[in-house]
């Protein structure tokens, strides 16, 4: 698959690097050139530096042939806004947002997109590791528990 | 009406400022809580509220439920299209207004159906291109709904169509001089008008052609 992640953060950096030991075709677009040391050496990884709300550089990292566009960065608002222009202006069929915030994740969601929030993944995962409980589908932690429901 | 405006920088202050001028409930809400004071003393206290515009923590308390309209000014697309669809979304708020700080943005918030946005730099681009360009062509009127623009140009002594004989020019596509003002005479435009600097003619031409009439009329 032809796969496209903004953010060459923890997360999108540890997704790039096990895709493309998986025989995909990543390209990462990350706009500190600082961040992308976390590739480390022969990182098998495209690089495009730039931001990933900008439409010609998401051009130039190759969308329109993109199989899943992956927003990976540590700003939500960004994720959100690029995942949109992923999929209203270049129509990628599959698209999967990071969001940190459980509440914006959840009216995302609600609007049809595919967000992960990782301290509910965190959370859900510490506590059954605690009360000793099978672990359960990912599904299962990523969803906005009710004691955070406003 | 309740107007909440997120964002705290020039264009919130006036923009909050000038909403209570007309009597309006307004609520400006700002990130940087070290620079609410300031902006309290300005528009008082009761009128802004530190916190992210983006957390529906603030958005409950700010009241994001009752408000007639939520206007997103801060600097960055990205929070000002969060801001506008979690008031839609969350909130059911009826009117949303963005500012557009890259006109590149523009076509997504119309497609995600935020309608009404605002782009500084695309409004004083349109009025600087008027001004630098005063008076080489000047549209006068659209026909076709827009397809066929009628335009104005005039020409200087520069303009490559200058001292050409209507009939040797190389006009785009389905074009046509249709008429010319030359020392305040109307005169029908015909194949051997020769035109001259000063003159001014009224042009129809195909919107997707202007650009190259443009040029024929353009300085050197």
């Amino acid at each position: 698959m032809k796969v496209l992640i903004f953010g060459c953060g923890r997360t999108g950096s540890t997704l790039a690097l096990e895709l493309v030991r998986r025989g995909h075709e990543v390209t990462l677009i990350e706009q500190n050139p600082s961040a992308l040391i976390r590739l480390g050496e022969n990182h098998g990884c495209n690089v495009v530096l730039g931001s990933g709300l900008e439409e010609d550089t998401l051009e130039r990292a190759g969308i329109r042939e993109a199989d899943v566009f992956f927003a990976a960065t540590r700003g939500d608002n960004s994720n959100l806004m690029a995942a949109q222009v992923a999929r209203f202006r270049f129509q990628v069929p599959r698209i999967c947002i990071k969001c940190a915030d459980p509440l914006r994740a959840d009216a995302y969601r609600k609007l049809g997109y595919v967000c992960v929030t990782p301290s509910l993944l965190t959370a859900g995962f510490m506590r059954d590791w605690l009360l000793g409980e099978p672990s359960q589908p990912i599904e299962a932690y990523n969803v906005l528990p009710d004691t955070l429901k406003i | 009406m309740y107007a909440i405006v997120v964002g705290g920088g020039n264009v919130g202050i006036q923009l909050a400022k000038r909403l209570l001028q007309r009597g309006d409930e307004v609520l400006l809400l700002e990130k940087d809580g070290g620079s609410v004071g300031r902006l309290s003393a300005m528009l008082g206290a009761e009128n802004v509220m530190a916190g992210d515009g983006c957390e529906m923590a603030v958005q409950k308390r700010a009241g994001f439920g009752r408000a007639d309209v939520v206007i997103a000014v801060t600097g960055e697309d990205e929070d000002n299209l969060v801001v506008c669809q979690m008031a839609k979304v969350v909130w059911d708020v009826d009117r949303v207004l963005a500012r557009v700080n890259d006109p590149d943005h523009e076509p997504l918030f119309a497609q995600v159906g935020i309608d009404n946005t605002v782009s500084a730099t695309g409004i004083i681009f349109s009025l600087l291109e008027q001004q630098v360009t005063p008076d080489v062509m000047l549209p006068v009127g659209a026909l076709a709904r827009g397809q066929i623009e009628v335009v104005e140009v005039k020409l200087s002594n520069r303009s490559l169509a200058a001292g050409q004989r209507v009939r040797d020019l190389v006009l785009p596509p389905q074009t046509n001089l249709v008429w010319l003002l030359r020392d305040s005479q109307g005169l029908m435009v015909q194949g051997d008008t020769m035109l001259t600097p000063g003159d001014t003619v009224v042009a129809l031409v195909p919107r997707d052609h202007s650009a190259a009439l443009h040029k024929l009329f353009a300085e050197r």
